[in-house]
């Protein structure tokens, strides 16, 4: 009898255990400001080689995760395309491709003329690791491989770009309303 | 003052002009025949497209929407309608089931799969219910086989033989139990 107990208790207990920890797992929604950027490395695109953002370490980097079939990332193309041109030096600007079809993906940048470099997330574990909640999201990360803003949704212009990315030119960062 | 017209008809850049012409319409003659039976000529039957091995549907009910989480077959999602052009095309020249699984995997890693692959670590996924079901025959087939076997233990006891004789056995002791009571209670 006392073994039956002791059972339903520790069965009790491992249940209560799960869902708590399912709700702590459930408010942990994003990366935290100053931690360690994730940098698993992934296939270039195009493929070819392997790249990661450790690859960056000792440069600002904005990464911009985005796919071909989703309409604000083309809204939000020129203007990151703009910002590589103009800034490209100060800021790496690094695209994470991701759940696409790699021929899309292609076509997409020779469309948009997207000149910065590329890794392909073709499964999205990567930006799991990076907890997006969709596409695009960008992430501001600063020499030392750490998260410093983060910016889900489109950028509107290019203002906006230099705005996020504030922190790399001695300002502070214009986060999105929310983020 | 006059001035001189050049005769046309004896010019020999008109003569050069027909030389020219000729040149082309005989090159033309020339070619016709043989674009008629050039595989991309005007007069060429169209290509055969390789005889389809499998249907969209098929496919579609056993991989995944690469953002949805559910079958492509439940999804109208921009990347999911990017997935079915990708699988028509595949289709349309001709390639296996097999063949459209592996350039999805390709494509989209494993997990768009919606029945995990038979190696490495995902026979587990495999093989923790198979040997969970081979468990609970067993279990069953013991609890069967024991519960038959007492059965036919308590009817081989004699007190439990209809045929056996009274008083013995369990009946015995109720007897007995039946005749302490009544003496207790002066019956």
């Amino acid at each position: 009898m006392k073994l039956r107990i002791t059972l339903v208790a520790v069965g009790l207990a491992l249940l209560l255990g799960l869902l708590t920890w399912g709700l702590i797992g459930k408010g942990d929604a994003g990366l935290k400001n100053g931690e360690p950027f994730p940098s698993t490395s992934l296939p270039t695109l195009p493929a070819g080689s392997m790249s990661s953002v450790a690859d960056y370490r000792g440069e600002w980097v904005l990464v911009n995760v985005w796919a071909s079939w989703c309409k604000p990332c083309r809204a939000e193309s020129p203007a990151l395309e703009e910002f590589n041109r103009r800034r490209g030096r100060q800021v790496a600007v690094v695209g994470v491709n991701t759940r696409d079809l790699s021929e899309d993906a292609l076509k997409f940048m020779r469309e948009y003329r997207i000149r910065y470099p590329q890794i392909r997330d073709a499964s999205g574990d990567y930006s799991r690791e990076l907890k997006t909640t969709g596409v695009p999201e960008s992430f501001l990360v600063d020499p030392d491989g750490n998260l410093v803003a983060h910016y889900p949704g489109p950028f509107r212009d290019l203002e906006a770009v230099i705005d996020f990315a504030a922190p790399a030119f001695g300002g502070e960062p214009v986060e999105r309303l929310g983020s | 003052m006059t001035r001189s017209v050049p005769a046309i008809g004896r010019s020999p850049l008109r003569w050069g002009a027909v030389a020219v012409v000729a040149v082309t319409v005989f090159a033309i003659s020339l070619a016709l025949p043989v674009a008629t039976w050039l595989p991309f000529g005007p007069g060429a039957a169209p290509a055969a497209s390789p005889e389809p091995k499998v249907s969209l549907p098929e496919i579609e009910s056993e991989v995944m929407c690469p953002i949805c989480g559910t079958l492509l077959e439940l999804s109208h999602a921009p990347a999911a309608q990017r997935e079915r052009v990708f699988i028509r095309k595949l289709i349309s020249q001709g390639k296996s089931k097999d063949e459209i699984k592996d350039a999805l995997v390709a494509e989209y890693g494993g997990q768009v799969l919606a029945e995990p692959e038979r190696e490495g670590i995902n026979l587990w996924a495999y093989a923790v219910p198979t040997g969970l079901i081979i468990l609970a025959a067993l279990a069953v087939g013991v609890s069967i086989v024991r519960l038959r076997r007492n059965r036919s233990g308590e009817d081989a006891e004699p007190g439990n033989s209809p045929d056996g004789p009274a008083g013995t056995g369990p009946d015995r002791g109720d007897d007995d139990r039946l005749d302490r009571d009544m003496a207790r209670f002066d019956l």
